[in-house]
């Protein structure tokens, strides 16, 4: 195992940028590297990236490897897995790190079991363990009901991480490092599958992750027209609307404004949940938020034990009476 | 169409999270008292998306579930709703598994079932929450594999697969055999029928043991684990909720934008 060395970051790009998971997974990156005392490498993979890896340097690795490839334009299971084996045959890290996003979550298992090692997937916490130096693990599990910490015995040590789960380090352009181009050797035929479109979903107004303020609603809403009223309040706020699982499968609002451990991880200052239970699934994607407030008829829902402020009573009534207040005081 | 389905028996993840308890002793969860357990749910949204490729083309769906005190009643809800097979991996050696030990023994099943044409899985389970055995048997059995489906078309012995992104979806074709790990847009698994429970009764699940596979029990369940769980514990909540009085909802909720306002969260 002693050739096993350093830590690694598959770097995600999007619309041409580090992706904000990758600038968080090279912070966390950067900590795990210097608690061992090695390298931190970055890997970044697609087609025209190569231009990123002195952004990823900025953001704290000491090498980055970029593997430039037309084939890598779109993520494909079979070719990325296979660039990615390669990467870490060459480069022999002791700890992978991606993130829990559609690519790491596909990325990241199947990996794992090409290397004979396993991945811990969707992790809040990571530290080294003074005595094994080993990885330490932290990961909700049960909805989120309950945290485990796990070791992997064998190399390398894979990890995803949960978006806004680590602290990205201040950019920083005068860091040295050095940059290594690694030739993909795809075999095209071995990529058995293509991607025929890609259907972006429409975000009308403030995206969900970027949103400083959120109102929320869940299954007690009833109605599409019912989340007109939370949109209204949302945009006063200039913020975005958010809902539990149950909306979003009765097509009350887009599939993308599902919160939780299967939708969207967001934390902003202020989240307004509206007629939800509080499910351990639905927290996991906003108990980073700054403050929760709800909004329930029921006086024991969970959410009353995850919120600051509370009122108890029908939506219908509160709602119209909240929004209607806080248009006066922002007026005001 | 031959397609199998990977199903587990979970508690159920819909239990008020008050009654989640774990034993810090054993790093277990104790079940919660009177809450039956369920299918994992998105294990079930694999059933579906099987069932709607049968409805379509015809063919036949195999489920297989491995665990430990599989009660018959839960885990023959796959044939109650339309499978045609039901394989228990049900074994001591089978017990106490990760991820890896899971995806072995049941690629090691599939393995043996031979004549297949889709493997279903579900996203991830909803107690481990690990979402890699789909990835792990596709790996382990050479298959190609699309995960997080939410719509599944066979077309010309290929098929196109909806896949969920954090960007919207993308439409992705793949030959067959393969894997498919299956998501909540696919849209709600179906209620069983009366005459598919009455089925389901009467059909008798086939037992499979280590050696029935063709496996070590070096290589399954704890034996066979990669990964070692030191500690299982529930996260401490703060839980000071301050509910915001009034006369009535409506007069709380304006005191509520008050309170916001003095706080400065407003
Ligand atoms: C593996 C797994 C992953 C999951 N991932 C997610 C996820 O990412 N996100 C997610 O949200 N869920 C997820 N779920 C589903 C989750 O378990 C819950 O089922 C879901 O969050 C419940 O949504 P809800 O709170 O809107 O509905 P409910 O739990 O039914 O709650 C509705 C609430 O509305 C209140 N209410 C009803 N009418 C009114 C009214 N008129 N005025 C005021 N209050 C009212 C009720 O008191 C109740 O508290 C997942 C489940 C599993 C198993
Ligand atoms: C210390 C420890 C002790 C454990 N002890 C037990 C135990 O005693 N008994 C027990 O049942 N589990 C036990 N588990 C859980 C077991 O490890 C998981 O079942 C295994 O890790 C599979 O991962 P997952 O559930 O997270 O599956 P995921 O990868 O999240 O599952 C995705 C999909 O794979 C399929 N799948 C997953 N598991 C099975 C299965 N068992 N049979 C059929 N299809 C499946 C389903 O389609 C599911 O939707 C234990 C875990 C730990 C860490």
């Amino acid at each position: 195992m002693a050739e096993y060395k350093g830590v690694m970051v598959f770097c995600e790009a999007t619309e041409g940028k580090l992706a904000a998971i990758a600038t968080e997974l090279l912070g966390c990156g950067r900590k795990l590297a210097d608690d061992l005392g090695q390298e931190l490498s970055a890997v970044l993979v697609g087609s025209g990236i190569s231009g990123l890896a002195q952004e990823a340097i900025a953001f704290g690795a000491d090498k980055a490897y970029v593997v430039d490839d037309t084939l890598l334009q779109d993520y494909q299971t079979d070719s990325y897995v296979s660039v990615m084996e390669k990467v870490v045959k060459q480069v022999i890290p002791q700890i992978l790190l991606l993130g829990q996003t559609s690519i790491g979550r596909d990325l990241a298992p199947r990996l794992a079991f090409r290397l004979n090692t396993a991945a811990s997937m969707g992790c809040l916490e990571l530290a080294i363990d003074p005595e094994s130096k080993l990885l330490l693990q932290t990961k909700p599990v049960y909805g989120g009901n309950a945290q485990a910490v796990f070791i992997c015995e064998s190399y390398p040590q894979i990890a995803t991480v949960r978006a806004k789960a680590m602290a990205p380090l201040e950019r920083d352009e005068s860091r040295q490092g050095e940059v290594i181009t690694v030739d993909a050797g795809l075999d095209p035929s071995a990529i058995r599958t293509k991607v025929l479109e890609k259907v972006p979903e429409e975000v009308a107004g403030i995206r969900l992750e970027d949103a400083e303020v959120v109102v929320s609603g869940g299954r007690g809403i009833g109605s599409a027209e019912g989340f007109e009223q939370l949109e209204e309040l949302a945009r006063m706020l200039k913020g975005a609307v958010g809902a539990t699982r149950p909306p979003c499968d009765n097509d009350w609002v887009p599939a993308g404004a599902q919160v939780g451990l299967t939708g969207k991880i967001i934390a902003p200052e202020l989240y307004i949940a509206v007629a939800l239970s509080g499910s351990s699934q639905h927290m996991s994607g906003c108990s980073g938020s700054k403050t929760i407030v709800a909004i329930n008829k029921d006086p024991e829902a969970n959410i009353f034990r995850e919120a600051r402020f509370g009122v108890v009573g029908d939506w219908k009534k509160a709602l119209p009476a909240f929004a209607e207040k806080v248009k006066e005081l922002l007026a005001g | 169409m031959n397609m199998i389905v990977c199903i587990k028996q979970v508690t159920d993840p819909e239990a008020p999270p008050a009654s989640f308890k774990i034993d810090p002793s054993s790093n277990k969860v104790v079940p919660p008292q009177g809450v039956s357990p369920v299918i994992d749910p998105y294990a079930e949204y694999a059933v579906e998306a099987a069932l709607r490729i049968k409805d379509a083309l015809g063919g036949k769906i195999t489920a297989i579930s491995l665990g430990t005190n599989q009660l018959r009643d839960i885990v023959k809800k796959p044939l109650a709703m339309g499978a045609d097979e039901l394989i228990l991996l049900e074994d001591e050696f089978f017990d106490e598994g990760d991820s890896w030990s899971t995806a072995y023994a049941l690629a090691m099943s599939i393995k043996k079932l031979a004549d297949y044409d889709i493997v279903f899985c579900g996203r991830e389970a909803s107690d481990w929450n690990a979402g890699q055995v789909g990835s792990g048997i596709a790996e382990l059995l050479g298959l190609p594999s699309v995960t997080l489906a939410k719509k599944i078309d066979i077309t010309d012995g290929k098929a196109r697969v909806e896949r969920v992104t954090d960007e919207g979806y993308e439409v992705i074709e793949v030959s067959l055999p393969a894997l498919i790990t299956v998501s909540n847009e696919l849209g709600e698994p179906r209620y069983p029928t009366i005459k598919g429970i009455m089925g389901a009764k009467k059909k008798e699940a086939v037992i499979w043991k280590p050696a029935d596979i063709g496996v070590e029990v070096s290589q399954i369940g704890a034996a066979g684990r990669h990964t070692k769980l030191l500690k299982l514990f529930q996260p401490v909540r703060e839980g000071k909720c301050e509910i915001v009085e009034g006369e009535s909802p409506e007069e709380a909720a304006v005191n509520l934008a008050l309170k916001l306002r003095e706080a400065k969260i407003l």
